[in-house]
């Protein structure tokens, strides 16, 4: 019994690393109808980023990762500006092959500068300590952290998106791209921005990736494969339901794996399909879309 | 019909091949005579290269098919290549069956797997159908990783018994005088050939068929060809199970050359399904043509760039974006909209003659 509770214990903590993958891309997703097929290799991307300049200021990677928020903001602004806001349009395949590109320029050009090797981000004894709940059961207080870092990302998001004038310009292009452009929202700019916001928080999501396991250039897409699966359970449109997504998926993996360990991923995938078969639209769909 | 024969001011004719277009169908004719007669005086090397050539080609066809006419862009298709390569395997290993009779099983076999496939992914759409045929895909790999009598995880390999009991070996040998793994690589060269030129040769018949005129329809606008009666459902899961016999085909014939197989290469996203959208977007979506351009010129750059490893990719990568962006109907496109050519002549042209005398 004490297994189970465990399992699900796990299983919840996971969803929250799930959601921070997914919040990024429902933001691309909902602002812009970007499907971005390099987002895993965006946080392999950040994960990099943050471990390098970690290494070479000799920071933590908690402080690191305060460094190359504003960095990557930027190069994801640039990425819009110059690059997809080309792609986008009424087709799917643009952007679809642009950022399938991008995935192997990013994943080749990483191995390239970083080599093939395993690494992972390194923070002293939090790493290890976990709280114990009695019972036999102990979290560990980064996947602890992670949920928690998902919920204020979350939040935060909910605020910019529901409080603010460029959250207002954000829901008035996903709501309808014409009449916005017509009321005088400079689409490009705004998009530029989602972009930048959204590499924020893949940058945070990169230090959970990067804490939590060892990484390498090559593990981005199933991170994709992870992140989209969560915003799709979850609903389009939502970014709780991009929340409980990742719940749903982190829940399915560890169950999955508590019957046998190489279940894992493959448990995740057939909970997806079997949300898609039962309901298309996801569990919390918001927008018509 | 009298009053209309009374005022023969025009005739109308449909026509669909040019004088461009009878040239290359004679070219094809002579080209697959060198390419059968190829082996006599080729070297392995360039035997093995074709190989190559020949399945990017024909997978890029059937990608083609899928994405550029019935709108299905899947991210998926090393599901059945996958599949294809461990039916082989499963039916040469385990059930003894002649390798090369195992190929047609294991497109039939494919088929039958997409046709339950098709019903889950056919509820999505566009992107949501992009994502979750690769999810499928992933399913694909991960349950034949637990099959242990195929390797598992880690894989395995086809066994010498089974790798020179493909039929016509000894035959070739005597022939052309050569060892049996030369022997191996004609047999393999032939069915590539056989595979890459019925890929193309279907894929005509079916754009050339009233099912290629909904085809066109539903490339074109999808809501108005449903509005002219068009049964679109049923036309892309034709598409869809058609091209996966194929694809299944391919990945046999793909895991017959290689004799070694593992999850993890037959159902890599990247080299059976990215490379196979660059190929065709390069080359140009939506035509015959551009897998054909598409393929040689991944070809060229695989034969000459491979040796930078990674910055090979990068560059295709790069090669791939500034294509879609910068000239999105592809090198053909940027062909035939200045010269007007037509290879595989699929388009119906009206021809209006004007008779002045009446």
């Amino acid at each position: 019994m004490t297994g189970w509770l465990d399992a699900l214990i796990q299983g919840v903590l996971l969803g929250g690393l799930y959601a921070l993958f997914a919040a990024g891309l429902s933001l691309m997703f909902g602002v812009m109808r970007l499907v971005n097929l390099a987002h895993g290799d965006l946080i392999v991307l950040a994960a990099f980023a943050i471990l390098f300049i970690a290494s070479k200021l000799g920071l933590d990677p908690f402080v690191a990762v305060l460094v190359a928020i504003p960095i990557l903001f930027v190069i994801g602004f640039a990425l819009q500006h110059v690059l997809l806001n080309r792609a986008l349009g009424r087709d799917l395949l643009p952007p679809l092959l642009v950022t399938f590109g991008l995935s192997i320029i990013i994943q080749n050009g990483l191995l390239q500068v970083f080599s093939a090797d395993s690494q992972r981000l390194r923070s002293g004894a939090i790493e290890t300590s976990s709280i114990q709940l009695g019972g036999g059961i102990a979290v560990g207080v980064v996947p602890l952290l992670t949920l928690l870092s998902a919920i204020a990302v979350i939040v935060l998001l909910n605020l910019i998106f529901y409080r603010t004038p460029i959250g207002r310009a954000f829901r008035a292009t996903s709501d309808d791209l014409e009449v916005a452009q017509l009321m005088g929202v400079d689409i490009r700019r705004i998009f530029a921005v989602a972009m930048g916001l959204a590499f924020v928080v893949i940058t945070i999501a990169a230090l959970y990736l990067g804490l939590r396991a060892n990484f390498d250039p090559t593990i981005g897409p199933a991170r994709l494969l992870y992140a989209f699966e969560a915003v799709i359970i979850g609903g389009l449109g939502s970014f709780w339901g991009t929340l409980a997504g990742g719940i749903v998926l982190g829940l399915a993996q560890t169950i999955g794996a508590r019957i046998d360990p190489e279940w894992q991923i493959l448990a995740g995938h057939l909970a997806f399909l079997v949300v898609l078969v039962l309901r298309p639209r996801g569990l919390f769909p918001r927008a018509q879309d | 019909m009298d009053e209309a024969s009374a005022k023969p001011t025009r005739t109308f004719r449909i026509e669909a091949a040019g004088r461009a277009s009878r040239a290359a169908a004679f070219a094809a004719g002579v080209m697959l005579l060198i390419l059968v007669l190829l082996p006599v005086f080729a070297g392995r090397t360039l035997i093995q290269d074709l190989i190559f050539l020949f399945y990017m080609l024909a997978l890029a066809q059937c990608w083609n098919l899928l994405a550029g006419y019935a709108g299905l862009i899947s991210v998926g298709q090393q599901a059945f290549v996958g599949l294809g390569g461990y039916l082989l395997f499963a039916l040469t290993l385990l059930g003894g069956i002649d390798p090369l009779l195992a190929i047609p099983i294991a497109g039939v076999v494919s088929a039958l797997f997409a046709l339950p496939t098709a019903l889950i992914v056919f509820r999505l759409h566009g992107a949501y159908f992009a994502i979750g045929t690769w999810v499928v895909a992933e399913v694909y790999r991960l349950v034949f990783a637990q099959v242990k009598l195929l390797g598992g995880g880690t894989g395995t390999s086809l066994t010498p018994s089974v790798t020179s009991s493909v039929p016509g070996i000894e035959w070739v040998k005597s022939l052309l005088d050569v060892r049996t793994p030369a022997a191996r690589d004609i047999i393999s060269y032939w069915v590539a050939l056989a595979l890459a030129a019925g890929t193309l040769a279907l894929v005509y018949l079916i754009l050339r068929s009233r099912r290629g005129l909904a085809l066109g329809a539903i490339r074109d606008h999808e809501a108005a060809a449903a509005g002219l009666g068009v049964d679109i459902y049923r036309i892309k899961l034709a598409v869809y199970v058609a091209t996966a016999a194929m694809t299944g085909m391919i990945g046999a014939l793909i895991y017959l050359q290689k004799a070694r197989i593992s999850p993890d290469a037959a159902f890599s996203v990247l080299d059976w399904t990215a490379y196979v959208i660059f190929v065709v977007v390069i080359g140009g979506i939506g035509t015959m043509e551009g897998p054909v351009i598409g393929a040689i010129v991944f070809y060229l750059m695989q034969r000459y760039l491979a040796d930078f490893g990674a910055s090979y990719l990068i560059l295709l990568g790069a090669l791939g974006i500034l294509v879609m962006l910068f000239a999105p109907k592809g090198l053909w496109g940027l062909v035939s909209e200045r010269y007007d050519l037509t290879l595989f002549p699929t388009r119906r042209r009206l021809i209006i003659h004007d008779h002045g005398d009446g």
